[in-house]
C-alpha cells in the first residue's frame, strides 16, 4: 500500500466504481497542512463524489485515503469526524427542528456516546465556544430560532458554523456559495479566508469570480481524475482546461 | 433532584405533567368506581407502550408496529410468575402432575419446563420484566440500525416479529398457555390481585410509574440526546457527520420504549388476571401506535390521554358494533395522520391554547409579552 507523506491529506489510486461506471478512476490529491484548494470542474467531473469519498459517505472501491497518515477508507463517517474532517453538504443540511443555538450544541465535539451526551452539561465553556462561532458566522441575534426559519444563505453559514465548533483540520465545503446573493457572497469570501487560517479548507466551487477571490491553489478536474493544478491563472491558460471547461 | 426538576420546567413538560398526575391520581379515582377504574387502569397500562412509541417515533422517526413483542414479554413474565404461585400442588392436586400450571397438564406435560423455573422468584420477575425486553429491543435494534434498516423497511420487519411472537406463543400450547393465554391468575405473593382494594392499588401503582416513564422520558428529551435525537430523525444522513454514530442512539430509544412497553404489559396481567396472544398481536401493535397519533406523537402526556380515549371509544364502539371497530380506529388513524399530524396535542396548540393564554394575560394571571407563556402541548422538546 502507500506509503506515508508530509501531506495532510493524501489520496492515491482511488476509484470508485457504481454498477461498473467508474466515477473517479486512479485519482491521486494531495493537500498540505493550512492549505486552501479549491476544486473546480464541469458537472460529473466527480467533485462531489471525492468528498464522499474523504468522509466516508462512499466507499472506494479501489485505492487509499490517508489523513495524518492514518487510512480513512475503512473508517464509519463518524470516526472520520472524530479524526478531524468536517464536511459540508451542497445543500445546506441542518437540523430544521432545532434551534440555531441547539444545531450548534449538537454539534459540539463532546458527549458523542449515548451516556456521554445525556450527561452532557452545557458549560460557561461550551455557551462560550457557541457564541463565539455564532458571532463569527453572523447569526448571533438568530440563536433562538428555529432553523428552518433562516434563508438559505444562513443555512449555510449555520451549517459552515457547526462544522468550525468541531475545529476540524480539514474543512471539505461544497458549493458554500451556491444561491446567495452578492452581499452574502462577500461575506462568505471574507468567512472563508478567516476560517482557512491553521486548517486546511478543500472548496468546490463553479463561480469563477469567487474562486478567484479565495483560491491560492486549484484543482481541476475531468472525467473522475485531476486534469490540471496549480495557481488559478496557470491553469486558466492550461490549453486541455480551455478544452474541457472554461472554453465552453 | 432539583437541578433534574429545573430541567423538566425548562423544557415545558412540567405543567403537562402536573395536570396529567391530577387527573390520573385525584379526577379519576374520585369519581370512578372501581370497575370503570380498573378499565382505566388497562389503559395506562396501554399508555406504557404508547409513551414509548412517542419517544421512539414521534421523537426517534422509527415507527416499530411491533411494540406487543415487548408488551407480551413484560406480561407473559407477570403471568408466569402469577400461574406459578396459583398453580401450588394443593389447588392442583387433582392434576396428572400436580404443582404445575393446568394448561401444561391438559397438555401432557409431566415436569415444568427450564425456562419456568427462575419464575419461582419474584425478583428475578420484575427484573426480566424490565431486561428482558430492553435486551431484546437492543439485540433487534442493534442488527437493523447498524445495516441502517430504516422507515418502512423497519416498520415491516418489526410487525413481522410480533406475527412470528404470535404464532409462537400459540403453536406452543404446552409451554405457554397457546391461545388462551395463561389465565385464573389470582395472588401475588399471597395477595389477592382480584379484590377491589386490590384493583385500587393496582391502578395507583399503574398510574404513578406511568408519570415515572413520562418524567424519564421527558428528562431525555431535555438532554443532548434529545436534541440528538430529533435532529438524526429529519437528517439521519447529516447526523453523522457531525460526528455520532447512528446506530447506538437509535438502539437506546427503541430499547427504552421496549422497558416502557414491557413495564405496561405486567401492569396490564396484574389488573386483568390474564395475558394472552390476542393482546400483543398486529391489531394490539397497530392500536399501540394509534394511542400515540391520537394524543400527539410528540407528546408524551398525549399519548396517555390518546390511549385513555381510543380506549374508552373502542369499548362503547366496539361493543355495540364489534365488526365496525377496525374500520373506524383505521379511519381516525388515516384522518389524524392526514389532517392533525400532531395529534390531539396539535390541536390544542392550535385552537385553544391561544385563547386560553389571551384569557389569562386579561386576568393578569400572564404577563404581557412573555416569552414563555403556556406550555405548548404538541411538542415537549426544548
Amino acid at each position: 500500500m502507500s506509503t506515508n507523506t508530509n501531506f495532510l491529506l493524501a489520496i492515491e489510486d482511488l476509484t470508485v466504481s457504481f454498477d461498473g461506471f467508474k466515477a473517479i478512476e486512479g485519482l491521486n490529491f494531495y493537500v498540505d497542512s493550512n492549505e486552501l484548494r479549491v476544486v473546480i470542474g464541469p458537472n460529473g467531473a466527480g467533485k462531489t463524489t471525492l468528498l464522499d469519498l474523504i468522509c466516508g459517505k462512499t466507499k472506494a472501491t479501489d485505492g487509499s485515503i490517508k489523513f495524518k497518515n492514518k487510512e480513512l477508507t475503512k473508517l464509519p463517517e463518524h470516526r472520520i469526524v472524530w479524526e478531524g474532517v468536517g464536511r459540508k453538504f451542497q445543500t445546506p443540511s441542518v437540523y430544521e427542528a432545532l434551534t440555531v443555538y441547539e444545531n450548534l450544541e449538537v454539534s459540539y465535539p463532546k458527549g458523542k456516546s449515548v451516556f456521554g451526551s445525556l450527561f452532557f452539561k452545557n458549560t460557561a465553556e461550551v455557551d462560550g465556544k457557541i457564541r463565539e462561532i455564532a458571532e463569527s458566522i453572523f447569526l448571533t441575534d438568530l440563536l433562538d430560532r428555529p432553523a428552518d426559519e433562516l434563508s438559505h444563505g444562513q443555512k449555510q453559514w449555520l451549517e459552515i458554523g457547526m462544522l468550525l465548533i468541531q475545529d476540524p483540520e480539514l474543512l471539505m465545503l461544497d458549493e458554500p456559495v451556491a444561491g446567495m446573493s452578492v452581499s452574502e457572497r462577500e461575506k462568505t469570501a471574507e468567512l472563508l479566508n478567516r476560517i482557512s487560517k491553521g486548517r486546511s479548507v478543500i472548496v468546490i466551487e463553479h463561480d469563477m469570480d469567487f474562486v478567484k477571490e479565495i483560491a491560492s491553489k486549484v484543482t481541476v478536474m475531468h472525467q473522475g481524475n485531476v486534469l490540471a493544478e496549480g495557481d488559478m491563472e496557470t491553469v486558466q491558460s492550461d490549453p486541455r482546461v480551455i478544452e474541457v471547461y472554461l472554453g465552453h | 433532584m432539583n437541578n433534574f426538576l429545573s430541567l423538566i420546567a425548562e423544557k415545558r413538560g412540567l405543567p403537562g405533567v402536573l395536570i396529567l398526575a391530577l387527573v390520573l391520581l385525584v379526577l379519576f379515582p374520585l369519581t370512578m368506581d372501581i370497575n370503570n377504574l380498573n378499565l382505566a387502569g388497562r389503559f395506562l397500562a396501554f399508555a406504557f407502550v404508547a409513551v414509548g412509541i412517542a419517544l421512539s417515533w414521534g421523537y426517534g422517526g422509527m415507527l416499530s408496529l411491533g411494540q406487543g413483542v415487548f408488551f407480551g414479554i413484560g406480561g407473559y413474565a407477570m403471568a408466569m410468575f402469577l400461574k406459578l404461585e396459583a398453580s401450588d400442588p394443593e389447588s392442583t392436586a387433582a392434576q396428572t402432575t400436580p404443582g404445575i400450571p393446568d394448561f401444561m397438564d391438559w397438555n401432557q406435560i409431566t415436569s415444568l419446563p427450564w425456562f419456568w423455573e427462575p419464575f419461582h422468584s419474584f425478583t428475578f420477575t420484575v427484573l426480566a420484566i424490565l431486561i428482558v425486553p430492553t435486551i431484546v429491543a437492543a439485540l433487534i435494534g442493534f442488527a437493523l440500525f447498524t445495516r441502517r434498516v430504516t422507515g418502512v423497511f423497519f416498520a415491516i420487519i418489526t410487525q413481522a416479529l410480533v406475527t412470528i411472537a404470535t404464532i409462537l406463543i400459540v403453536g406452543q400450547q404446552g409451554f405457554t398457555g397457546g391461545a388462551n393465554g395463561i389465565t385464573d391468575l389470582r395472588t401475588l405473593m399471597g395477595w389477592d390481585i382480584r379484590t377491589d382494594d386490590a384493583l385500587f392499588t393496582l391502578y395507583y401503582i399503574s398510574a404513578v410509574l406511568l408519570i415515572g416513564c413520562v418524567i424519564l422520558g421527558l428528562w431525555l428529551l431535555s438532554t443532548k440526546y434529545g436534541s440528538i435525537l430529533t435532529a438524526l430523525r429529519d437528517r439521519e444522513d447529516r447526523i453523522r457527520f457531525s460526528g455520532y454514530n447512528v446506530a447506538y442512539f437509535k438502539v437506546f430509544i427503541f430499547a427504552v420504549s421496549a422497558m416502557m412497553s414491557g413495564i405496561g404489559g405486567a401492569m396490564f396481567t396484574l389488573q386483568v388476571g390474564f395475558m394472552s396472544p390476542s393482546l400483543i398481536g398486529i391489531i394490539p401493535s397497530i392500536e399501540f401506535v394509534i394511542f400515540a397519533a391520537v394524543g400527539g406523537r410528540l407528546s408524551l402526556v398525549g399519548a396517555v390521554y390518546g390511549a385513555l380515549i381510543v380506549g374508552y371509544a373502542k369499548v362503547m364502539f366496539a361493543e355495540a358494533y364489534p365488526e365496525l371497530w377496525l374500520f373506524l380506529i383505521g379511519s381516525v388513524f388515516i384522518a389524524v395522520v392526514m389532517f392533525a399530524p400532531y395529534g390531539l396535542a396539535g390541536l390544542y396548540d392550535k385552537y385553544a391554547r391561544p385563547h386560553i393564554q389571551r384569557f389569562m394575560r386579561e386576568k393578569g394571571w400572564l404577563k404581557d409579552g412573555a416569552s414563555p407563556t403556556l406550555p405548548s402541548a404538541s411538542t415537549e422538546a426544548k
